[in-house]
């Protein structure tokens, strides 16, 4: 076989060569082009919170590099004079609640609505569907007057309430796209060997359906992380606040930005969320990869 | 070790009736084996005894006790899918060993049920592997070790060999029975393919819409099938069916297949077939009843004369096939006495064999 394959292509095969040369260099022009554009805001970021506030100031100085030297003076400030930190363990507290309520419930419906077929569980996996769809821009006005009634207005205990509405429907709705993809005689013959229907889910079916639990978790994750719109409309005391809404009112007064607080903010930030990705990332792609090879 | 008893079964689904009133016995330790064309209600058949699919109406028992409200777990079965089913995250061992573990068997206890198993299945240096990094012959024999070490009342199979290449069903089949002998116990097969039915099993039952077309040991199915549908599906190549009529001779029977071809009946079957002259009927014969003239004690009103469309060499014999009043028809010869498309042949009928089929009720008279 080896010897067919030697013979065939030479005909062609100066061209196929160049081809590939110059689809490899149409791909490392693109990659490169779209690395810029991508890393271009965090090394303005990291550039900005490194200057100090005379440095961010002035007006002739070059925003792309630190030509007055390195200073570590805005995170210093971020910790010890602005309630960054107590944002931050909100959020931590927040995104800790929000994505184990969101994976416990929305990997029961997934797997319920993938697996066992009752009246209406078509119509009810849509509708689960449907509901992520309404924006939360109009969803907060009602969610108000809940959050009201059940005394958490102005409590971050509100927002593990209310991130589920944003997380559950759309983490059961991928999920089940991805549970459908497992064999179901899995789960049958766990069933067979003599595992009750938690066992079968906790021994059999949640470690093989890891790579979309992850996918899932991973969303719910930043989602909890990154929202604005209710925090910024339930919560209204430093204690209570979260990170993203809690960093630009404490360091935005008024017209006057704290550039170098804001960036260094921002990016303090954005580690969490990196260093989850990074980490679940390998697991993801190991899973994806080891059910490719599965067949 | 236990029997299993199919009581007035019925299955279905919304609509669709999967199972129709199905009532089987299988014995301790007897092989049985569910045969049929795609969609006739095996597998349906077969996930019952399981507990996967609830029954409509009608009874299961295992061992003699009624099992239709037992879950999976407390049926003590095993079961071997098609696509093996084995578990992605867990070595053959652990996917061997799953069930002892749930089960709480002493850990010594379980290493050598496995290690037993394996020996049986020589499988022993997979033991450490992810099914992933096995063939799927290896693949088949694990799926078959992690349903003996359990040493369950019964074992059901739903189509093990059908994702294997042909030569290695053939390896794993005898596999199979070599298994089953040695550990004996009550065995329901699934399977769409009748040489994997007749070779595997004590009994056959051939399903067909749902229903029992007929059940019996292997050779009386071939020798004796009671309706149409299992004449045809038993048996490769298929055996030939053609319109006829039988008309009185005198004392004897002519059956009609065309009007330049007519065969007398054997006397041996014309008291049994008197009653149906005149009627519109099928006739059937295996491929291996039509020959070439061959022996001593042949009858020359049995031979006669055909052109050949096509021949088909398998080695050991010639399949020749020409047609009779438009419909074709296959004959087994030797390949000596084979004839290229085209020529005339001398061919041989043995009617010892003939069928002969009432095309109203379906069923062999
Ligand atoms: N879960 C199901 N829902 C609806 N119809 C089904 C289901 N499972 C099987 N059937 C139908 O029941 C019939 C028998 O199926 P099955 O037992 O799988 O056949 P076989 O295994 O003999 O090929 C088929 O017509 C099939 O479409
Ligand atoms: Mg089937």
């Amino acid at each position: 076989m080896t010897a067919a394959v030697a013979e065939y292509p030479r005909a062609g095969g100066a061209s196929l060569k160049r081809n590939r040369r110059w689809a490899l260099f149409t791909s490392y022009f693109f990659l490169i082009l779209f690395a810029i554009f991508f890393l271009t805001p965090p090394y303005y970021m990291i550039v900005t919170s490194l200057k100090s506030d005379a440095e961010v100031a002035h007006l002739a100085s070059n925003p792309w590099i630190i030509a007055n030297g390195v200073t570590l003076e805005q995170y210093r400030l971020l910790f010890r004079e602005t309630d960054f930190l107590i944002y931050f363990k909100n959020t931590v507290i927040v995104t800790l609640c929000v994505v184990t309520i969101t994976m416990v419930v929305s990997v029961l419906a997934a797997f319920s609505l993938s697996r066992m077929r009752f009246w209406g569980s078509g119509i009810l996996a849509t509708g689960i569907f449907l509901t992520y769809l309404i924006p939360d821009t109009l969803l907060f006005i009602p969610l108000f007057q809940i959050v009201r009634g059940l005394g958490l207005l102005n409590s971050y205990w509100s927002m593990v309430l209310v991130y589920p509405t944003l997380t559950v429907p759309f983490c059961t709705w991928i999920m089940i796209g991805y549970f459908q993809s497992i064999p179901k005689e899995l789960d049958e013959a766990a069933l067979i060997d003599g595992a009750g229907h938690m066992q079968m889910l906790l021994k059999i079916f949640i470690p093989v359906a890891l790579p979309g639990i992850i996918a899932a978790t991973i969303f719910a994750f930043t989602v909890s992380w990154a929202a604005f719109v209710y925090p910024i409309a339930f919560l209204f005391s430093a204690d209570q606040q979260v990170l993203t809404v809690g960093t630009v009112t404490s360091l935005i007064k008024a017209d006057v930005y704290k550039w170098g607080m804001l960036m260094a903010g921002a990016l303090v930030a954005a580690a969490p969320p990196l260093i989850v990705y990074a980490f679940l990332m390998d697991y993801y792609i190991a899973g994806l990869t080891a059910g490719a090879t599965k067949g | 070790m236990a029997d299993v008893a199919l009581r007035d079964v019925v299955k279905r689904f919304d609509e669709v009736e999967a199972v129709r009133n199905i009532s089987l016995n299988i014995p301790d330790s007897e092989f049985v084996v569910l045969v049929g064309p795609s969609g006739c209600g095996k597998s349906t058949t077969l996930r019952m005894i399981a507990g996967l699919e609830e029954v409509t109406e009608g009874e299961i028992l295992i061992g003699g006790n009624v099992v239709n409200d037992v879950p999976p777990k407390d049926r003590d079965i095993a079961m071997v899918f098609q696509n093996y089913a084995l578990y992605p995250h867990m070595t053959v061992f652990e996917n061997m060993s799953f069930g002892l573990r749930l089960r709480r068997t002493p850990k010594a206890e379980i290493r050598a049920r496995v290690e037993q198993a394996a020996k049986i299945l020589d499988i022993t240096e997979l033991l450490d592997r992810r099914p992933k990094q096995l063939s799927g012959g290896q693949r088949q024999r694990v799926a078959m070790g992690r349903a003996i070490v359990r040493n369950p009342k019964v074992f059901l199979f739903d189509e093990p060999l059908s994702n294997l290449d042909a030569k290695l069903r053939v390896q794993m089949r005898t596999e199979i029975k070599r298994v089953h002998q040695k550990v004996k116990t009550t065995t329901v097969y699934v399977t769409h393919d009748q040489v994997e039915a007749m070779t595997l099993a004590d009994r056959v039952v051939v399903m067909n819409g749902g229903r029992i077309e007929q059940i019996g040991r292997p050779h009386d199915l071939y020798h004796r099938p009671k309706t149409h549908f299992v004449a045809g599906f038993i048996g490769s190549p298929a055996m030939n069916f053609l319109p006829a009529r039988l008309q009185p001779n005198g004392e004897a029977l002519m059956l009609r297949l065309s009007p330049e071809l007519a065969f007398p009946v054997p006397p041996a079957h014309a008291a049994r077939y008197r009653p149906s002259v005149g009627k519109d009927l099928i006739f059937g014969l295996r491929p291996e009843h039509i020959t070439e003239p061959r022996g001593e004690e042949r009858d020359p009103r049995y031979e006669f004369s055909m052109t050949v469309d096509v021949i088909e060499p398998m080695g050991m014999e010639t399949m020749v096939f020409f047609t009779v009043h438009g419909k074709e028809v296959c004959a087994r010869v030797e390949p000596t006495a084979a004839k290229p498309p085209g020529q005339p042949i001398r061919l041989y009928a043995n009617l010892n064999h003939m069928h002969l089929i009432d095309p109203a009720t379906e069923s062999v008279l």
